[in-house]
């Protein structure tokens, strides 16, 4: 910012209406919300805004090289710091490449506001220049949505979108401005002012008497199990603290869901590991074995579940949700708890304790002998090589070389994302950025680039995948011009890994358009855009490349060279259910485990 | 370990499976009136795969900012449910009522029947129409038009009757719902 910026709108905020245009309303809210941050692309119908931007030093502007990319960084950022991250895009294509990252916000409940531009009012419904209906568009998956055609009503929208998208299950919020509102003028309201429109006030505090039950069934229980979900992050680190302390007092082993890592640390004996797809043969048997089944802030994913009515035949369950859906919506709750997960931990701590029994956590030494048990199969394990770099190797070596700094991990979608969940260790929440319900390729650069913006001092690597990578590797260039030094670590094998892992399991080896035939050389497209390109083909210099990937203050890309034919296990083939797993010596023969049901689903 | 009312079936999947029978079931969605807000709600059915038998919709009175969305749909109990659920997560949403197991709801459908008859039949329908209490709002040589309230069962009823006597065409409002007693929802 220059120092030609400064204006009216830095002044502190009056008690007396203030009248300003749109534009200047929508920035003054921004600062008002307490942004700091936000990641954008300037165009037609947004450009009063920009031209408030010019003038507001206390909102630093972060320019994308696509708006799906500003989308992603401002839920990096938001994941990586428990505030709301902010877009501002323009209208049509603005708003429409943004969509694929408000779907992912959505289906993992991350707090967002996209402030679009729209063309001026008279000219909705015209076909317009750079017309489409956002509001129509966005109206499916965001958790709410304002088309704004009366300046008198923007100060409420701008403060009530925060309100919505941070509260409750948090998710995104779009507002569609025209150009025409933008530059009306009007009275601004503040947000201790700003009367809201709709009455959303979601239910935080559990309902007392069902804590009291689900209590009961824990203090009672043989075998329980804790199945955490990103709900728990989403409540902030206390409820992370909460956690920890409920599974001390129990005693009972905590698994988790991909968004959900990081809640309980994996260094703790009590951790299982990932649950669900490939997550490990003692999280899988445990929460297929357990009798008390404790879900907290998780939605029981088609990923987690595996075959339904062959899951968790034995238990019974404790639902704890801030969103009254996902109580009964895939499977049924003994005992459903609407609430915030961090107030309803507490309370069942404080419930516990209460209890006339009290907790016996040695009552569960057989239960934890099974685990062990479970836990010797060492499911993770794999052939090591001297010759070819092992993803999983690369990984872990990756996580023992950054594990004594402040690192934050984002991934992109498909086998390397999941090596990154089974063997990187994350110790603590806010920690770990993944698109888990939508899976998006291509979230991982952009995330990283909105991590390292909230966090400049922090190390914040993107374990990539050679295919995904090449879907937002645009921002690269967004991370030179604000100097960014993310370290994207593609584990290149050359395929798109997941896809030919299904095609070789699923589909008699036919690899259909899976193969990469035309690889970009990775160090020479980070030295185009002036980062720095590092490549690793054997596991002997693995290591010193990966420290001098540490220690290089720029940008980075890292080709890490791997095992190509290398297969994500353990895995539970789709319809099958938790105790059927396959492990890595079982990859053989495959095509036969899977019946045409299984081939079916996704 | 202590006992609680959940402890009888070893395990969701051991409930009985009585209850998975679909049924219909209205629904009354009190929703702020705003733009996009009918929207929301049929896209929500639609997304989620619901189904709609009808739907009725109108602002409930000036300056409250409220419409009301009366809702028939079917599934089984868990999707009935689910669909309450979702219905009550909109921001939009002030109030979602379950009218038919309230047993204070009451719903009311308007109907228009064309019946084209001669002849005994032409007699036979008025005769049944005056049993059913229907209005006659139009009337030709060779048939009428009767206008009918009540229950939805009651207009299928009477549309059951009308069909061997020369029923030409029906014309439902969708069902419209208010619970009995002095509160307001």
């Amino acid at each position: 910012m220059t120092a030609h910026t400064q204006i009216k709108a830095s002044q502190p905020a009056a008690t007396a209406a203030e009248i300003m245009t749109g534009a200047e309303m929508v920035v003054r809210a921004l600062v008002d919300q307490g942004v700091t941050d936000l990641f954008g692309y300037p165009g037609g119908a947004v450009l009063p805004i920009y031209d408030a931007l010019f003038h507001e030093p206390r909102l630093r502007h972060v320019l994308v090289r696509h708006e799906q990319g500003a989308t992603h960084a401002a839920e990096g950022y938001a994941r990586s710091t428990g505030k709301c991250g902010v877009v501002l895009v323009t209208s049509g294509p603005g708003a429409t490449n943004a969509v694929t990252g408000i779907v992912d916000a959505l289906m993992d409940s991350i707090p967002l506001v996209v402030i679009t531009g729209q063309v001026p009012t008279h000219l909705i419904g015209t076909d317009a220049f750079q017309e489409c209906d956002t509001v129509g568009i966005t109206r499916s998956c965001t958790k709410h949505n304002y088309l704004v055609k009366n300046i008198a009503d923007l100060p409420r929208v701008m403060h009530e979108a925060f309100a919505i998208a941070t509260s409750g299950r948090p998710g995104p919020v779009v507002i569609d401005i025209p150009k025409d509102v933008q530059f009306a003028s009007g009275a601004y309201v503040g947000p201790a002012q700003a009367r809201p429109l709709h009455n959303y006030q979601p239910r935080t505090e559990g309902e007392p008497a069902a804590i009291a039950q689900a209590a009961a069934l824990i203090v009672g229980a043989r075998r329980p199990l804790f199945y955490t979900g990103g709900g728990v992050i989403n409540a902030g680190p206390a409820a992370s603290a909460s956690l920890r302390e409920l599974a001390a007092l129990t005693g009972a082993p905590v698994t988790s869901t991909l968004m959900g890592l990081g809640a309980f640390p994996a260094g703790d004996p009590a951790w299982l590991g990932l649950v669900g797809m490939h997550g490990t043969f003692e999280a899988n048997n445990a929460m297929h074995d357990c009798d008390v089944m404790i879900a907290v802030g998780a939605r029981f994913d088609d990923r987690v579940t595996g075959r339904l009515d062959a899951f968790s035949p034995g238990s019974k369950k404790i639902h704890i949700d801030i969103d009254p859906s996902s109580i009964n919506k895939i499977v049924r709750a003994d005992v459903g708890i609407i609430g915030d997960a961090g107030k309803v931990l507490t309370a069942l701590i404080a419930a516990c304790k209460r209890h006339r029994q009290g907790p016996d956590a040695k009552r569960l030494a057989p239960w934890r002998e099974q685990i062990e048990a479970w836990r010797a199969r060492d499911c993770l394990r794999y052939r090591p090589s001297t010759e070819v770099i092992k993803p999983q190797y690369a990984v872990e070596r990756l996580y023992a070389l950054t594990k004594d700094r402040d690192t934050y991990i984002t991934t992109e979608v498909g086998q390397h994302q999941m090596w990154a969940a089974q063997f990187y260790q994350f110790q603590e929440p806010h920690r770990w950025m993944t698109s888990g319900g939508l899976g998006t390729m291509g979230y991982g650069l952009p995330a990283a680039v909105g991590v390292q913006i909230a966090h400049p001092k922090s190390l914040v690597i993107d374990i990539a995948g050679d295919a995904s990578v090449q879907m937002t590797m645009q921002e690269m260039s967004t991370a030179i011009q604000y100097d960014l030094p993310i370290k994207i670590f593609i584990l290149n094998n050359e395929w798109m890994g997941m896809v030919r892992q299904w095609q070789q399991l699923l589909h008699g080896e036919r690899y259909s358009h899976s193969y990469s035939a035309s690889m970009p050389d990775f160090v020479k497209m980070a030295e185009a855009f002036g980062a720095v390109g590092l490549r690793a083909h054997t596991p002997g210099e693995l290591d010193a490349k990966i420290e001098e990937m540490i220690d290089t203050p720029l940008p980075v890309i890292f080709d890490c060279r791997v095992e190509r034919e290398e297969n994500c296990f353990p895995m539970i083939p789709s319809g099958k259910a938790h105790n059927d797993m396959l492990l890595g010596e079982d990859a053989r023969d495959i095509g036969s485990v899977i019946d045409a049901g299984g081939r079916g689903l996704v | 370990m202590t006992r609680t009312p959940a402890d009888s079936p070893a395990s969701a999947y051991d409930m009985g499976h009585a209850d998975e029978a679909e049924a219909l079931a209205t629904f009354a969605v009190l929703v702020d009136n705003e733009p996009g807000v009918l929207h929301r709600v049929v896209g929500l059915f639609a997304a989620r795969g619901y189904n709609i038998e009808s739907l009725t919709v109108a602002e409930t009175d000036r300056g409250s900012g409220a419409s009301r969305i009366t809702i028939v749909t079917r599934g089984t109990a868990q999707v009935l449910a689910q669909i309450e659920a979702q219905l009550q997560k909109m921001v939009s949403t002030r109030h979602v009522h379950n009218v038919t197991t309230d047993p204070n709801g009451a719903e009311r459908e308007l109907a228009l029947v064309k019946v084209n008859g001669a002849g005994a039949d032409r007699a036979e329908s008025l005769r049944l129409a005056e049993i059913f209490r229907t209005r006659v709002i139009d009337t030709t040589r060779t048939g009428f038009i009767f206008e009918i309230t009540g229950a939805p069962g009651k207009i299928d009823k009477f549309i059951g009757l009308m069909r061997p006597l020369g029923l030409a065409e029906v014309s439902r409002t969708g069902v419209l719902s208010i619970e009995r007693g002095v509160e307001a929802s």
